[in-house]
């Protein structure tokens, strides 16, 4: 055995510089996170097999939750003011050019009332719209009186023949009846191309779509599942 | 490694007032702080990820109420679903039978043979699908079958309002069912 251990060098290492890029890398990703928006709105969504990314841009957002009361809603960048302007003078509501204001800030994120209380709705806070707050919908089951219809309309007429992408966003226990009214409303205002929000899903393997995934991906496409 | 130094390092002396002679060398170990560091990383490598909007999209086909779309399908190329309350299925090929023969049901697992049995049994210009739904039916039940036909790649659906008879029918299978 020998009897002289090599004497034991220090082995310290200075960790500054692996501190320094360790919070480098931990502020880049905590500036380009996105916080997902918490929802007033708790819409459980079914899965499909579809694979293409919805839409974020110029969007009017139909929500259906779990009651089937119907919400309506539209992204940052669409021209809300011309909405409600336009709902206004349709229905005769009455609002105050304040009351317009607040309603197409990011005050009020969904419109969820008939139009005999859009007046009041206009004098809400964003704390108004937290979760659990029980609306009483956009009126659609009775046909002769479907209010999204008005809505669409407005939506229709404020993008004045710009792309808007129309989506559905309904929860898993909504019954048939309020998703058959929002078709409805769409069909009405000729809008016959829609989306319908939905999870990843996985395609079952040895079916069809499955195949022609994997045909597609030996040809080096996409896979084709719309 | 970085150590702690407090062996009393510098002579010390006891001055008038001073309690504290030491100096204490203020050597830190970084070591904790870089795990906790990449600790944090990692988790937002993994929140950033899936906060991705996983939002996909199902296009209904257009809905065209001129009579030159309606009249294209065969009868015997049509298989009609419908959808009632409890995740049920219904379904019968061409035409409802006045005394309701051809009346069957299924489930939402089995429902893809029967699609894919019927498909492959029919010309492929004259298979299509009519899907109606009874206002028991769920959304989720809608769209999983509206999923059903992109899978089986069926070309030709139609999403349709429900007929009374069929309503009737329905509801009259789910009574005598005891659910």
């Amino acid at each position: 055995m020998p009897r002289v251990k090599l004497p034991r060098k220090s082995t310290s290492i200075d960790m500054t510089a692996m501190c320094d890029v360790a919070f480098l890398l931990l502020s880049f990703f905590i500036l380009t996170t996105k916080f997902k928006p918490s929802e007033a709105l708790a819409v459980v969504t079914p899965s499909s097999v579809s694979s293409k990314a919805a839409e974020s841009k110029d969007v009017v957002l139909v929500t259906i939750d779990p009651n089937g009361k119907v919400f309506f809603s539209v992204s940052d960048d669409a021209p809300k003011k011309e909405i409600i302007e336009a709902v206004n003078t349709s229905r005769n509501l009455g609002l105050t050019a304040g009351e317009i204001a607040n309603l197409s800030s990011t005050n009020i994120p969904f419109i969820g009332v008939p139009f005999s209380q859009v007046k009041s709705l206009a004098s809400k806070t964003k704390d108004d719209f937290k979760s659990g707050v029980n609306w009483p919908g956009i009126p659609v089951l009775d046909t002769l009186n479907n209010e999204l219809t008005d809505w669409v309309a407005a939506a229709v007429a404020a993008f004045q023949g710009q792309k808007m992408a129309l989506q559905v966003k309904g929860d898993n226990n909504a019954k048939y009846p309020s998703f058959q009214a929002v078709i409805r409303a769409f069909k009405k205002n000729d809008q016959m191309k829609f989306q319908m929000i939905t999870n990843a899903e996985g395609v079952p393997e040895g079916t069809e779509l499955y195949k022609k995934n994997m045909s597609n991906m030996a040809a080096g496409k996409a896979p084709s599942a719309e | 490694m970085a150590e702690m130094d407090t062996s009393g390092g510098g002579g010390h002396k006891k001055g008038p007032g001073v309690k504290k002679g030491k100096k204490l060398s203020t050597r830190v170990d970084l070591t904790p702080m870089v795990d906790l560091g990449f600790l944090l990383i990692t988790f937002f490598i993994f929140t950033t990820t899936m906060s991705q909007p996983t939002a996909m999209k199902l296009n209904l086909p257009k809905d065209t109420d001129k009579p030159e779309e309606q009249n294209k399908a065969k009868e015997s190329g049509a298989l009609t679903l419908l959808l009632g309350g409890k995740d049920m299925v219904y379904y019968y090929e061409g035409i409802l039978k006045p005394d309701g023969s051809n009346f069957k049901s299924t489930t939402f697992k089995d429902v893809r043979d029967v699609i894919l049995t019927k498909k492959r049994s029919t010309n492929p210009n004259d298979f299509v699908v009519v899907i109606k739904a009874n206002p028991d039916a769920t959304y989720k039940n809608t769209v999983d079958i509206l999923d059903e036909m992109t899978i089986n790649d069926v070309k030709r659906y139609a999403l349709v309002d429900i007929f009374d008879v069929e309503n009737q029918l329905i509801k009259v299978t789910e009574g005598s069912a005891g659910k």
